[in-house]
This record gives C-alpha cells, structure tokens and sequence, in this order.
C-alpha cells in the first residue's frame, strides 16, 4: 500500500519554503534536459536520473551548513547541484568537456567540487561509506568542531559490506556522519524485500548503536525535518546518525533499464506522491505562492538549464596530451 | 652505523614517522593493544595513545576506506593491512578510490595515504596466508608500489612514502623479519629507483622483496663458479625503474627475473616484457624467469620449498644464460 500524498501546511517562511521548491524544479528540469540530450547523443556512458526523488537532495541538502561535507553516488546530479555547482559545471562534465567540474574525467557518475566539499560522484555501491567516515575522523582527529559529513547512498548499499563496516565504525568511534538512505525501494531492478531479510532499514542502524530516523522522502518538509535534526544531533557530538528517506524514482534505473521489473500502475501510483506538485499544491492552499509565482521560478530553472546547456556546447575538450595529467599530484602541490 | 633486524628498522621508521608527522596516525588490526602482529609498532600506544596508533576491527574494507577518507580530509594515515592475503577485502577501496581519486576529480583532490602490507610465504603459514599480490597493486595506475628488501629500505622507505602526495603501498616481508645487518643512522631512501645490490658483469639476476637474500645467495655461488652476476633489486614496483632495469641488462646482456608470486601474469613477465621491448638487441640469450610453482603453497616444508624461488634454481637458470643450454 503506497501512502496518501504528502499534505498540510508548510512551516517555514517564504524564503525556505520557495527556495525548497526552486530547488527541486531546477533538479527536474535538469534531469529531463539531460535525458533529452542523453537521446540526442550529447551525454554518453551511464546516466542515473533523480526524477521523482528531488525533494530528498532538496530538503536534507539544505538541513547541511556550508562547512559540511557531501558523499554521494552515482545519482549525484541533485546533490551536486543543491551544494552550489554551477549547473554549467555539470552540465559540462555530462558533455565530457574540460569545464566539467572533473575535467570531463568522470562524467555524470563522478561529480566532484572541491569548494563546495563534495567528494563525489561514487559509482561502486556503498563505495562512499567508509570514505564519508573517514572524512569525519580526519574531522575529529583536526579538531574540527561544528562539520558534520552527509553521506547518500541508496538502499541496495545497506547490503554491501561498506555499509555494516562503515556505521559499525562511526558508531564505534564516534564520528559526526549523517547517514541518509536514498531508499527508492529498487536495486536496480531487485526490490528491497527480495535482498534484505530485514526490510525495516532503521532496525539495521539501530542495531549498531546508531540514532534512526525515518522519513517520508517525497515530502520535501518530512525530509528537511529529520534532515535537520539528524545533523543536529551528529553536530552535537553525539554519535552518527541514519536517516532512512522513503523515496521512489520516476524514471529507469539508467538509461538502459526496459523496466521490466515493476508495474506501470506501481510508478502510476507513485506520481500521486510525486514530490513537486504535492508540495506546490500545499503551499497554494495556504496562500504562499500564485500560480504566476510557479511560472516565474519555473522559467528561471528553464533559463538555468538553457544557460548550462549553451555553456557545455561552447566547452573545449582536454587535449589528449593531457591524457596522464593528475595521476599523480604535481611536485610542490 | 648500528646492527639491527629489519623488524626494528621498520619498528624505528614507524616511531620516526609519527613522532615527526603530527598528522600521521597509525591505523589497523591490532596495531595497539597487542602491540603489532610482528610486534612492529609494540610500545608505540603508550608513545602516541588511541588516536594515533588505532586498533580496529576486522573490518579491512572499511578501515582502509576510512584511511582514505582521512588523507583525502587532511590527516596522514598509516593504515597497516596486516598481511597481503587480507588485502583483497580491501581492494576495492584501494582500487577504486584511492588510485582513481584524483584523475577522476579532474585533479581536485590527491590521497596522501601510506598502506602498509606483508607479503611472501616461506614461514609453513600454507595456502591462505602465503600470497604474493604484489603485482596486482602494481598494475593499477596512480598509486605507488615499493617492497622493502633491505634492512635500509625497512628503516627509510616510511618517511619518503609519507611524504608523497598520493597513495602509496609498502610491502614488507615477515620472512626477513629476523635478518640482521648494518643500518646508517640517516637513511634517506629513494623510493623512485630501483638499486644494483650487487655489481656484475655476466648476467642480471633482477628481484624484489623476499627473493633479494636468495638472489644474493645465488649471486655468491655463481661467482665461486666463476660467474659475475650482477643482483637488481626492484625496489619500486609502480612504476618500474625501467632505465635502471635496461641499464643492467645491456651491461651485462643476460637477465634471469625471480618473482615469488606465480608465473602467469605476473611481476616478472612485465619485466621481461620491458627488456624485450627495450633491450632485445643487447641480448646474448633470451631471458628467464625464476617464479613460484603455480600450485597453491603448501604446508609441509619440503613442498614450500620446491614450490618456492630458491637459490640452487636462480643459480641453474643463471648458468644456463651464461653457459648455454647444455650447461
């Protein structure tokens, strides 16, 4: 049984409570662009689109402070962006050109953005776990108070060793992680209650000493709630925490995926829970936006998306006798 | 100038490193409490405390990501991976992020991460704890390989390693644990190059690791047969000295290659494959190898033994270079 739409009023001022919705609107404008451009040929390799899961990167992204790290996956375009990559950077990076935020070396699955603390773009499930703790003792052994590192991943990590390591370690040692399950029910194509024994993922984290929070990942509100008071109680000292974002992705798994293992009506079902319109919807009943307020935020996404797109276009290629460039770090670096 | 074992001279580089290095910190199994598990870093929780020589669980994939992620955020980490045959639960890790990491960022990070490994057998451990990996490391591009034949490269390979940007794996071999030589009391290790242990004329006897007493072994029979050979030690394994290599072998236009790890695939065949490429005129003979046998090692001694590089067989195939093939 899937749940009723997110509903009720939303709490925050109008900042937040548009900026929330900007926020989603541009990650839905660029995935469909990229999708598009994915047709044309413009984008190549795997691409792993965020559709239907935007109100996840949105509301937990802004729980974050600026000193804060990010660890995501290879679903990272919202996390990218929501941390302030200039949507050309992506965009570029997409085209495989040398303004891409990695040079176009990693392409849509390794997003990497030193001044905004995003360490990728991991394309190995559960690979970021036990680099997320790592950042976070490295944190704690600099004296670093007040960082905390969020760490993405989506369920079918919480099957991989990394996973039990990783929150058995920060767990252990104390280290100020904010573990946040994308939890969009498919691995791929293998549902959650085909590959875990124990579905209920918090009853996992729990069991590792660690605070665990479920939220209902199609509201942005839910999400930027336990966002924010998962990092507070990481921040304060205490311990990790594992945030469970019930979640569901509109589209395919990536582009190659025919989707052959849920039905039509399932994803059908799903869209009445569709993160955007449920909360545009909200936020109209209680009289915080106007319809000529939605078009006015969605024409600044379009524009965005038009501007990234014009600045991949007009972006160079790494000369190939770059090709060596970075594999190790220059002398004196 | 003072005479110590190879254990103490990895156990001084390890004090040296982190008493030097204030953002290293060793990390591992066992490391602490129990001392080390070749009693390397023994002393040093009391010297450095908890958060600076930390025990872990048995958890190597995650540890070692953890090292990652705390060079990659500004620290120094030693993590020691308590044999090569344990490593494999971690390589994803290593492969995958720490040797990716920086050409895949477009050169927005480096991971300035020491590992720290024991390899080889010949110590009856049988079949699990008697790897040789040394070569799957050294295939893969941006991390730095080097093995500690010596007691000097024990004590001075760390700090170098240390000081590197990005990753690099030292192996150590528990079979030389209880050798004993002279040690300079300043060791400034160069962990570019490979070095001429020994100087000949007649033939190249190129090694690494475990296999460098035996080849010197070897090297000293030869001479009282009338040979010269010359000992390469590898030293560096990623990348390969390759100037060094080809330098001994068109001096002395003969190379036997011994490698404890397996035949196929392995370390020796690359450098084979180097001399060929860029020596094959300079050759007098084709070259040879001396690896393990390709069976898993065994237990009992005599088995280890024969399925294990040793001096009667580098002195066989080196005479078989020089005399011809009817020696």
């Amino acid at each position: 049984m899937i749940a009723p739409p997110p509903s009720g009023p939303v709490p925050y001022a109008e900042e937040l409570a548009l900026g929330l919705l900007a926020d989603m609107l541009r990650v839905r404008r660029l995935e469909e662009k990229s999708a598009e451009l994915y047709g044309a040929g413009k984008i190549r390799g795997f691409l792993h689109l965020y559709v239907g899961e935007e109100a996840v990167a949105a509301g937990a992204i802004r729980a974050l402070e600026p000193q804060d790290n990010v660890v995501a996956t290879y679903r990272e375009h919202a996390h990218a962006l929501l941390r302030g990559m200039p949507m050309g950077a992506i965009m570029a990076e997409m085209y495989g050109k040398q303004e891409g935020c990695s040079r176009g070396r990693g392409g849509s699955m390794h997003l990497f953005d030193a001044s905004t603390r995003l360490y990728g773009g991991n394309a190995i499930v559960g690979g970021g776990l036990p680099l997320a703790a790592g950042l976070a003792l490295a944190d704690r052994l600099r004296q670093r108070a007040g960082r905390v590192t969020a760490c993405f991943f989506g369920e079918g990590a919480v099957a991989e060793g990394a996973f039990h390591e990783s929150m058995n370690l920060a767990a252990l040692w104390r280290l100020p992680v904010l573990f946040c399950c994308e939890n969009n029910l498919y691995a791929m194509g293998t549902a959650l209650e085909r590959s875990e024994s124990q579905t209920d993922l918090c009853v996992k984290a729990a069991a590792f000493g660690v605070h665990a929070i479920k939220a209902d990942g199609m509201d942005v509100v839910a999400v930027h709630e336990a966002a924010a008071r998962g990092r507070a109680q990481v921040a304060a000292g205490d311990r990790p925490c594992f945030i469970e974002f019930l979640t569901y992705r509109f589209r395919a798994h990536s582009m190659f995926d025919p989707e052959l293992y849920r039905d039509k009506a399932e994803v059908a079902q799903w869209k009445t829970r569709g993160p955007i319109h449920t909360y545009s919807a909200r936020l109209k009943a209680q009289g915080m936006l106007t319809e000529e307020r939605f078009l006015e935020i969605e024409r600044a996404a379009q524009e965005e998306v038009a501007q990234a797109v014009a600045f991949a276009e007009a972006g160079t290629w790494e000369p190939v006798a770059d090709l060596a460039r970075d594999l190790h770090t220059p002398e004196g670096q | 100038m003072s005479r110590i074992s190879y254990r103490e001279a990895l156990r001084l580089a390890l004090r040296d490193a982190l008493a030097r290095e204030p953002r290293a910190f060793l990390i591992g199994e066992d490391v602490g409490k129990y001392g080390g598990t070749y009693a390397v870093s023994k002393g040093m929780l009391d010297e450095f405390g908890p958060e600076r020589v930390r025990d872990t669980p048995l958890s190597e994939l995650g540890f070692t990501g953890i090292g990652i992620g705390a060079a990659i955020g500004g620290m120094r980490p030693i993590v020691e991976i308590m044999t090569v045959n344990f490593s494999l639960l971690a390589l994803d890790q290593i492969v995958n992020t720490a040797a990716l990491y920086r050409h895949m960022s477009g050169g927005q990070f480096s991971v300035p991460l020491v590992i720290r490994t024991s390899s080889g057998a010949g110590r009856q451990l049988a079949a699990q704890h008697s790897h040789s990996f040394e070569a799957w490391f050294a295939h893969v591009p941006g991390i730095r390989v080097v093995a500690a034949a010596s007691i000097e490269d024990a004590r001075g390979m760390l700090w170098p390693a240390l000081l590197d940007p990005d990753p690099v794996i030292v192996f150590e071999y528990p079979a030389l644990f209880n050798m004993e030589g002279e040690c300079p009391d300043a060791v400034a290790v160069d962990i570019r190059s490979a070095k001429v242990r020994r100087e000949g004329a007649q033939v190249s006897l190129i090694t690494y690791g475990a296999s460098l007493p035996k080849t010197l072994e070897a090297a000293e029979q030869l001479a009282r047969e009338g040979i010269d050979a010359e000992v390469l030690d590898l030293r560096v394994l990623r990348p390969l000295d390759e100037a060094a290599l080809l330098a001994s072998v068109r001096k002395t236009r003969r190379a036997v290659v011994i490698d404890e790890s397996w035949r196929s695939g392995g370390l020796a065949a690359e450098v084979m494959a180097r001399i060929i490429e860029g020596a094959f005129y300079d050759l007098d003979a084709p070259p040879a190898r001396v690896c393990s046998e390709e069976v898993p090692v065994p237990y009992a001694k005599h088995l280890e033994d024969a399925a294990l590089p040793q001096a009667g067989k580098i002195v066989a195939a080196a005479e078989r270079l020089v005399r011809g093939a009817g020696a």
